[in-house]
């Protein structure tokens, strides 16, 4: 069951069939159960598609053209370079000129070296009459014939917004024709910062950017939960009367009716279809995890074991299982059992394992862990995958301060996660075999981030 | 010497007998001057009462008296008073008010007692007193070594204290509280929080404090009394902390 492919995820499968045949040859021998430092190397043994986004034309003299041109080519470029299924050709490397049409396209010019590129987008940029107006194409440089893999035109009113959006857009359907699934550059990550004084949740473009605050509540908001239909956001107050699950309407702007226990009832999670969340609730006087439907009703319990129970989330492909912390042998470890209760499994073998995100194909659990965790004990507390089937584990993440609450992205090739250092904690993203790493969010203290379904 | 003393009144009967029968004609004897007794000095009068008679500790008494014919009124322990009043004493610890009046017909005393319970039962104006700095005082925290929410053995007395402290209370609430350390996770550490609350409430249960006064909140890490990073000051952010519910 976990095995199951979904066709569409077929690439996804692909980037990660080295590092799982890795994972094979590292774990031959138990022995080598303690190798830290195993580059998983995604994408070495696949050729990354070499594109090269020229930077767009200015088409028009307007004013505000310019401005607009600087945010949609970096944004563009970004986003294509974040993909991470792309060998990007640099800034320098690329030829010097603004082909804004394909009439005015050379293709040799960018396929010769020391560009190379095998594909190249570009178009042109104008704002006039307060729109913006984007025409974009992606060309295939060996295809002298047709070459045109893409053509599209985009219009909006003319903000550094939009053009961040419509350069999103545009590399988004790039990513999406030559990677096989849809891109991540038009997804949200949902977060917890305390930069307007308290704990509030707040969200963010997937690159960072147009950070906003959501909730204005009086208590410590926690743990985000964005619904699949981006619609809603589940997260945990604490009240007066403990931790409830409160519900924010991104649509309304504001909170909306959600019945919830309180005591400690925490760590909402959304079934990939949108019809269920999984809970941990103290209502019996013990943590255990329970599930509910979309609006807080037909409550059930799940678990039924003395000890700490929390952070469920459900298999995304069959929402039919459910992986959780629990704390019922001492130290929290990872399990997962049937979503009736049914066949628990325990997935670490030892440790502080916690906060566990499922990945989109429903092979993959990410999860935090510190494997030598205990008072006074040295080691790391960083991020991990393991392959559910074969239990089989890699670290992403390797002696850089305490990382926690990894969370997948759509596309199944990104994770978001939280990293403290020097006593306060920021947002990172990489890509799921640990590479390009970069910090997302500065200032403040944000964490418990949550990507968005699409 | 009974029976010589019955000898002299046998004695004595006879000599009247013969002295009355021989003075039968003589004049009577003047009577004897009454002796002199100073004129208009009837004895003092004193009355007290004390309203009410009972009071817990910090309460109020309303103390009345009333006398006559007393020249000298006092209270033993308020000093001279005027012949007839009221006053407002609060008495720390049971009192009798002893009220003496003198005069010149002689002296009077009364006597009103008042009981104050130290330990309020049954009245919650005392409770109200209580503030969170005093309760705190008296209900000591529970601690919790790594990962646990097992109640220690050396919280066991704490324990105990806490539990009698409230029984003495039996009006006052109470918000157990969990707390973590800021190492771990913070979704488990809410769980295991309340964990630490709920085996915390348990053990005041156990030691005879209704359910019904006790509700649990788990902090997890979001509230730390002390924010080094060692172990002494983990060990005090491992606790179970009671705080006045209102």
């Amino acid at each position: 069951m976990n095995k199951s492919e979904n066709p569409q995820l077929h690439s996804f499968l692909k980037l990660f069939s080295l590092f799982i045949f890795l994972f094979s040859a590292g774990f031959a021998a138990p022995s080598l159960h303690a190798q830290d430092w195993v580059r998983t190397g995604t994408n070495l043994g696949v050729q990354r598609i070499r594109l090269a986004a020229a930077d767009f034309k200015p088409g028009t003299m307007d004013a505000q053209t310019t401005p607009l041109k600087t945010v949609f080519d970096q944004t563009f470029y970004t986003d294509l370079k974040n993909a991470g299924i792309f060998d990007m050709v640099s800034r320098s490397m690329a030829p010097p000129v603004m082909p804004g049409s394909p009439q005015e396209i050379n293709l040799t010019q960018w396929s010769a070296a020391p560009s190379s590129a095998e594909m190249v987008a570009f178009g042109a940029i104008g704002v006039s009459g307060g729109r913006v107006n984007v025409q974009g194409y992606l060309f295939d440089t060996k295809n002298a014939q047709t070459p045109q893999v893409l053509g599209k035109q985009y219009s909006d009113n003319a903000t550094e917004e939009a053009a961040r959006q419509i350069a999103h857009r545009f590399a988004d359907e790039i990513i999406t024709r030559l990677g096989g699934v849809p891109g991540i550059a038009e997804t949200k990550i949902y977060f917890v910062s305390n930069r307007s004084g308290n704990k509030q949740i707040w969200a963010m473009d997937y690159d960072g950017e147009n950070e906003h605050q959501l909730t204005h509540v009086s208590g410590i908001a926690l743990s985000p939960r964005v619904s699949p239909d981006n619609s809603r956001v589940a997260f945990s107050e604490l009240g007066k009367y403990g931790w409830s699950i409160r519900m924010y309407s991104i649509e309304l702007g504001r909170l909306v009716a959600f019945s919830s226990w309180t005591g400690t009832t925490i760590t909402p999670a959304w079934t990939s279809d949108g019809s269920k969340l999984a809970f941990s609730s103290s209502h019996s006087g013990d943590p255990e995890i329970y599930t509910c439907d979309a609006s807080g009703g037909s409550q059930h319990r799940v678990t039924a074991f003395r000890g700490p129970d929390s952070s469920p989330v459900w298999n995304p492909k069959t929402n039919s299982q459910i992986a959780w912390v629990s704390g019922r042998t001492s130290l929290p470890q990872i399990y997962i059992m049937d979503a009736d209760g049914a066949n628990i499994t325990r997935m670490t073998d030892g440790g502080y394992a916690t906060s566990p995100s499922w990945s989109p194909n429903g092979q993959f659990l990410a999860f935090a862990w510190n494997r030598h965790y205990g008072p006074g004990a040295p080691g790391g507390q960083d991020i991990y995958i393991m392959d559910i089937a074969s239990k089989r584990w890699v670290q992403l993440t390797h002696e850089e301060g305490m990382n926690d609450f990894p969370s997948w992205s759509p596309d199944g090739r990104h994770i978001v996660f939280q990293r403290e250092q020097n006593g306060h904690s920021e947002l990172w993203s990489m890509l799921a075999d640990g590479t390009q790493q970069q910090q997302l969010t500065h200032g403040g203290s944000n964490s418990m981030p949550n990507w968005s379904w699409k | 010497m009974q029976f010589t003393y019955r000898r002299s009144l046998t004695l004595a009967a006879g000599l009247a007998a013969l002295l009355t029968v021989a003075g039968c004609h003589k004049k009577p004897a003047p009577p004897p001057p009454p002796p002199p007794t100073p004129a208009a000095a009837p004895a003092p009068t004193a009355a007290i009462t004390a309203t009410p008679d009972t009071i817990n500790a910090g309460g109020s008494v309303v103390l009345t008296w009333h006398t006559s014919d007393a020249t000298d009124v006092s209270i033993e322990g308020l000093g001279q008073v005027a012949a007839n009043g009221t006053q407002t004493v609060n008495p720390a610890n049971s009192t009798s008010y002893h009220l003496v009046a003198r005069g010149d017909g002689g002296s009077a005393d009364a006597t009103a007692n008042v009981t104050v319970n130290s330990a309020p039962v049954q009245n919650n104006i005392a409770e109200s007193n209580i503030d969170e700095a005093a309760f705190e005082q008296s209900v000591k925290p529970v601690f919790y070594d790594y990962d646990s929410y097992d109640i220690r053995a050396d919280a066991q007395t704490t324990i105990q204290a806490d539990a009698n402290f409230l029984n003495q209370h039996p009006d006052l609430k109470v918000v157990v509280g969990g707390y973590c350390d800021e190492r771990g996770s913070t979704e488990y550490n809410l769980a295991l929080g309340e964990n630490r609350a709920n085996a915390a409430k348990q053990a005041l249960v156990s030691a005879g404090v209704s359910p019904d006064r006790l509700r649990t909140v788990s902090y997890g890490k979001e509230k730390q009394f002390c924010t080094d990073h060692s172990e002494s000051c983990w060990q005090l952010n491992r606790r179970g902390q009671f705080t006045l519910d209102r």
